[in-house]
């Protein structure tokens, strides 16, 4: 197995090398088919593993396959840790990634034109995306596949890498050299958590690996640190490594840079920004389940962090007027949800949520990509409108992810929500009730975001000028081809996968169990108990609150952007005239981007000024470089004229010096 | 005295150089004016089979043969391997010039194989009377190779201080050895450090002897305060003789205080170890210093030299297997830098102008980029940058001195290496930075003298990256 597992990481990584360094002579084709087909061969492999999880005996397998080094008795290892947990990411990450390397065939087949014309950064820009997209899978991967702390922490950055060189793709315009500076500074926060939290577990557990560190966690229980006044070992453990999680999966208040990452192609924000990278964190936490179990204090921090993103990032969706920002903001909300449900010890259900949002979530901006190519790249939802009589096949796919998205009924999105639902008020940790609410008012919210954007687009009037509604047409086959794909797991994957995942005890193998749950903290065993198959549990749903709040979300939403806005095209802008001051603080996003603006970017560039102009300029390059350059100048200077050139004084010279070692150390 | 002709099998190199050296002489005098290469051609090829020699009669136990004044071990192989090779390169480099200035005789090259002959000698050494003949035909031949030029005032001064001083230290050198006579009653290293080795330091004859030892290995060496020639000379002199003097004798100083020193006073190491580490400082201090003061890059290079004396010395100070070792690692090294850094003098001459300044060096990389991208080679391994070889040998003869408790010796070498690295990154940036003077010629050259300058160059690197190639034989040698 060691040889498969590596051929899942090396295929994509060696396709992105040959796209990135061979780009110009491979050309187009050349490199899109290599990257294809690295992601497609790690793929089917991973898909593979994955069945033999299911239907066969695969073991777990988890083994350092090359030793870095070791230092100071920590082995830094490049190795593998491959359990169900694993084998879901790898399933996951690997296809859609694989979609997406398909779509964006067709998506960035006119990149050219995005590129001032003579550009010499957009010069093989085709070959340079692939090779990147590569990267990243090859670097989501190392982070899912990662036996280690180190492994993780080099998969951690090289996704934060690859997203950085995205975001800031288009790199000749100035808001996507923003978005991806904030993308990184923010990111650097959180991962400034992060390494604390790896430098924590290095420093008490004397080890990297995640078995060993696993197995001693228990130990440390209640060892106490001396910080900030002393605080439990493992909260702090716990609470770092989330913060970096919280950073990665944008959770408040290290949110801000999402948004602002819609600046780079579509293809990425589906891949990275929605279905793979930000889910990083939460894959992380569940991975770390054994730690955080230890510790109530960081999962009600873990919980009531998530269940803020989840509502609040939801409302500021509804006043959002770009096809991708609406999309972004559902993102941070889902996330959320699944963040939630972690500081609820559903780490399963989380996971659970991971993946059919990836798939519905990679479905809905894969559709808004198409849109976009269709509207020739003009992303105002205002300016749209009637899409579906022209674009059928992405108006059917684009229902079919909202309706996941909001949690229809039978829908993937359904089971996994309401699950969360349900396990978040069955928890008990502190700051559970506020999460419970929180989460059952997101669900009105999403529906309500979901269809505005869903009308406004497909719906109504048609809005565009008569150049682009002229062009209006379906986008081609490489387009719609993984919009179909992506549909068919949207719609079915949480019927058929709720029961092995949340039901049964499928994560266990052998001995091994990755979602480690203490026995108070188990919130999904009311769903265990009273579980009657998938029927019932729909039966159920319908007669619930999250599903009622729904209804009313979808039934408004349709009542107000599909039937009203027939007669009265500017009721959007009405109701959030309307809105008054709240929409003003939804505008500006509860004024998270001023304040970093302001109080650290500004006050950051302030102090950097004083320590250039004092510190730098002042005291190291004036006094202390040329000052002592100055000084050296100057004996240089003198000793020179050592050198008289007359013969005598050489010879005095020599004379002095044996006298001088003969007093020193003849001693008679 | 019985004679045996097994003697003669070990020094055949040395025999090869006599017999080369005696075949230019003659046939120089037969050779019309356009003829003269062939002394070039027969003094390339007597040099390259001593090399083949060395390493067909070297390896294997020691030996020790005319009546024990010389002998064979480890360490000579390496070093007259070392030596010769050097010289190679530096033949190779001075015909172009000598051609031009009409200075291509025989002359040149005899004395030249006899400074060389002279070297091998001092490092076969067995005892006082050999190493002080090898060492005395050496300078003997210098001294004549620094008036090489006749018409030259400059030379003819260079010459004339370089004669006097050098008659002084050699005078006071020498002084010292009949003091080890007096204290010990012989001059071969092995009853000699036998019968040091019981007196231990009680004999103050001794201890005077080696102060005046000391100053004469300074002297030979270059390091202050018995530095005072070096500048003058290096000025002085023409380049191609400055080649042969600033490279392979350095290798033949660091055998003179291995064999003096170690061999035949090594349990006096507390004594002279003291004195060193004055010398050492010294020459780090000033020469780091003052090289940064010189407009003239020979004369910067001189002061380069006694910079880097400070260093073999600290390596040979320490005292240990490990620190004779890094310091002729060092010594080794250096002498092919020096080759390297004279060279692209050479190579910057042309007729009628000598590359002499500082500025003559200005963008060098429009002149010519493989010989830039050379001299900046040269120029980062002295300055001890990685990956670079220089930066191995700093380090190991640091390593060495640190092994045996004297970290603030190791600070202050630091200290003055990172002042030194300045003019030697000014270099660089001449070459880079700057425009050529606009009278500037593309570089012509002839006779392998790029295949040498490349060799010379990337032996820098390789030895840099794989420095255990050499640094296996040097610690062998003194295993």
């Amino acid at each position: 197995m060691e040889n498969v597992y590596i051929t899942i990481v090396l295929a994509p990584l060696i396709g992105a090398i040959v796209a990135g360094f061979f780009g110009g002579r491979i050309g187009r084709r050349g490199a899109h088919s290599v990257t294809i087909g690295g992601v497609a061969v790690a793929a089917v492999l991973s898909l593979w593993v994955l069945s033999r999880f299911i239907w066969g005996d695969a073991a777990v397998f988890n083994d350092a396959v090359y030793t870095w080094m070791v230092s100071d008795g920590i082995r830094f290892e490049v190795g593998f840790l491959v359990d169900k947990l694993t084998a879901v990411m790898m399933a996951t990450v690997s296809f859609v990634s694989l979609m997406v390397h398909i779509y964006t065939i067709g998506y960035m087949a006119d990149d050219e034109h995005n590129w001032p014309h003579g550009a010499l950064s957009g010069k093989n820009s085709y070959q340079r995306f692939f090779s990147y997209i590569s990267l990243f899978t090859f670097s989501m991967l190392m982070l899912v596949m990662s036996n280690n702390f180190m492994q993780l922490f080099f998969g951690w950055e090289a996704v934060g890498l690859v997203s950085y060189l995205l975001i800031g793709f288009w790199s000749t315009r100035e808001s996507a050299i923003f978005a991806n500076l904030k993308a990184f500074l923010v990111n650097r926060v959180g991962d400034f958590g992060f390494i604390l939290g790896i430098a924590a577990v290095g420093m008490y557990f004397g080890s990297m690996d995640y078995a060993e560190v696993f197995a001693a966690a228990p130990e440390h229980a209640d060892t106490q640190v001396q910080v900030f006044g002393g605080v439990s070992l493992m909260t702090l453990i716990c609470i770092l490594l989330f913060i970096g999680a919280m950073g990665k999966s944008a959770q408040v208040p290290l949110h801000v840079w999402l948004p602002d990452s819609m600046e780079g192609p579509t293809p990425i924000s589906a891949l990275i920004h929605a279905a793979t990278m930000v889910t990083a964190g939460v894959f992380m936490v569940a991975r770390m389940s054994p730690l955080y179990e230890l510790s109530e204090t960081a999962l009600s921090f873990v919980l009531i962090i998530g269940a803020t993103t989840a509502f609040f990032m939801g409302l500021i969706g509804l006043v959002q007027n770009d096809i991708k920002r609406v999309v972004a903001y559902s993102t941070l909300s889902q996330l959320g949800y699944m963040v939630t449900a972690l500081g609820a010890s559903a780490y399963a259900a989380g996971i659970f949520h991971l993946m059919t949002h990836a798939f519905f979530k990679a479905l809905l901006f894969l559709a808004a990509g198409s849109v976009i190519i269709a509207m020739h790249h003009k992303q105002d939802i205002r300016d749209m409108g009637g899409l579906w009589r022209r674009m059928p096949l992405t108006w059917v796919t684009a229902l079919l992810g909202s309706l996941a998205l909001i949690g229809f009924p039978g829908f993937s999105g359904f089971f996994s929500k309401d699950a969360i639902i349900e396990a978040v008020g069955a928890s008990h940790v502190a700051g559970s009730g506020y999460a419970s609410l929180l989460l059952t008012a997101g669900v009105f919210v999403t529906a309500l975001y979901s269809f505005r954007m869903y009308y406004l687009v497909f719906h109504g009037r048609e809005r565009m000028d008569e150049h682009t509604k002229h062009h209006l047409h379906e986008s081609p086959w490489v387009v719609t081809l993984p919009l179909v794909l992506l549909a068919i797991p949207s719609v079915f994957i949480g019927w058929y996968t709720i029961e092995p995942m949340l039901v049964n005890d499928w994560w266990v193998s052998g001995d091994w169990n990755p979602i480690v749950v203490a026995h108070d903290h188990d919130t999904l065993h009311h769903l265990r108990e009273h579980w009657e198959g998938q029927a019932a549990f729909v039966h159920h749903g319908l007669g619930a609150l999250p599903f009622v709040l729904a209804a009313t979300g979808l039934t408004l939403a349709t009542i107000i952007w599909w039937l009203f806005h027939k007669w009265n095209p500017r009721i959007d802008e009405q109701l959030q005239a309307l809105g008054g001051p709240v929409t003003r603080i939804l505008q500006d996003k509860y004024g998270f981007d001023d304040f970093n603006q302001r109080v650290f970017a500004g006050g950051s560039r302030s102090l950097g000024r004083v320590l250039w102009t004092t510190g730098d300029r002042a005291v190291i390059d004036g006094a202390i470089v040329n000052g002592s350059a100055r000084s050296v100048g100057r004996m240089a200077q003198r000793f020179r004229h050592l050198q008289t050139g007359y013969l005598y004084h050489y010879a005095i010279a020599m004379i002095v010096g044996l006298v001088g070692l003969l007093t020193l150390f003849v001693t008679l | 005295m019985h004679f045996d002709a097994a003697n003669l099998i070990p020094i055949l190199p040395e025999i090869t150089l006599l017999i080369t050296a005696s075949l230019v002489l003659m046939v120089d005098l037969y050779l019309k004016e356009h003829e003269k290469g062939l002394n070039h051609t027969l003094t390339l090829i007597g040099i390259a089979i001593a090399i083949v020699l060395t390493g067909a009669v070297g390896g294997g136990e020691p030996q020790v043969f005319f009546d024990g004044n010389l002998i064979r071990d480890d360490i000579s192989d390496l070093l007259k391997g070392a030596i010769l090779i050097v010289s190679l390169l530096a033949f190779v480099y001075v015909r172009a010039w000598l051609q031009d200035r009409g200075m291509l005789v025989g002359e040149f090259y005899v004395l030249g194989l006899f400074a060389i002959l002279g070297m091998l000698i001092m490092v076969s050494a067995n005892s006082f009377l050999p190493l002080y003949l090898g060492l005395e035909l050496q300078a003997l031949s210098l001294y004549a190779l620094v008036a090489f030029d006749r018409d030259s005032k400059k030379g003819a001064e260079a010459a004339m201080k370089y004669f006097v001083l050098g008659a002084l230290g050699s005078g006071m050198l020498l002084y010292g050895v009949s003091m080890i006579y007096g204290a010990t009653g012989s001059i071969e290293f092995a009853p000699v450090a036998q019968a040091v080795a019981e007196q231990g330091m009680s004999n103050k004859v001794l201890v005077f002897g080696i102060a005046f030892l000391v100053i004469g290995i300074g002297f030979k060496f270059g390091a202050v305060p018995f530095h005072m020639w070096v500048p003058d000379i290096y000025e002085g002199a023409p380049t191609p003789s400055v080649l042969i003097l600033g490279s392979a004798p350095k290798i033949a100083a660091f055998a003179l205080a291995i064999r003096m020193l170690v061999d035949g006073l090594g349990s006096l190491h507390p004594d002279w170890h003291q004195m060193l580490v004055i010398l050492a400082v010294l020459s780090m201090g000033l020469g780091n210093l003052v090289a940064i003061a010189q407009s003239n890059i020979k004369r910067m290079l001189a002061y380069s030299t006694i910079s880097h004396v400070g260093f073999i010395f600290l390596g040979l100070l320490a005292g240990s297997e490990q620190g004779y070792a890094s310091a002729m690692f060092y010594s080794i090294v250096y002498a092919v830098m020096a080759a390297g850094a004279f060279g692209i003098l050479l190579i910057l001459s042309r007729e009628g102008f000598d590359a002499e300044r500082l500025e003559d060096l200005k963008g060098l990389n429009d002149r010519d980029a493989w010989y830039a991208a050379m001299m900046a080679l040269v120029m980062f391994s002295m300055a001890g940058v990685p990956p670079t070889v220089g930066f191995m040998a700093k380090l190991l003869v640091l390593e060495a001195v640190v092994r045996v408790d004297m970290v603030w010796l190791a600070l202050v070498a630091v200290f003055f290496s990172i002042i030194g690295a300045f003019y030697y990154l000014r270099v660089v940036k001449f070459i880079y930075f700057d425009k050529p003077a606009d009278d500037a010629p593309l570089l012509v050259t002839t006779g392998g003298v790029r295949v040498a300058m490349s060799i010379n160059g990337l032996v820098l690197l390789a030895l840099g990256v794989f420095p255990a190639a050499l640094l296996t034989l040097c610690q062998d040698a003194f295993a």
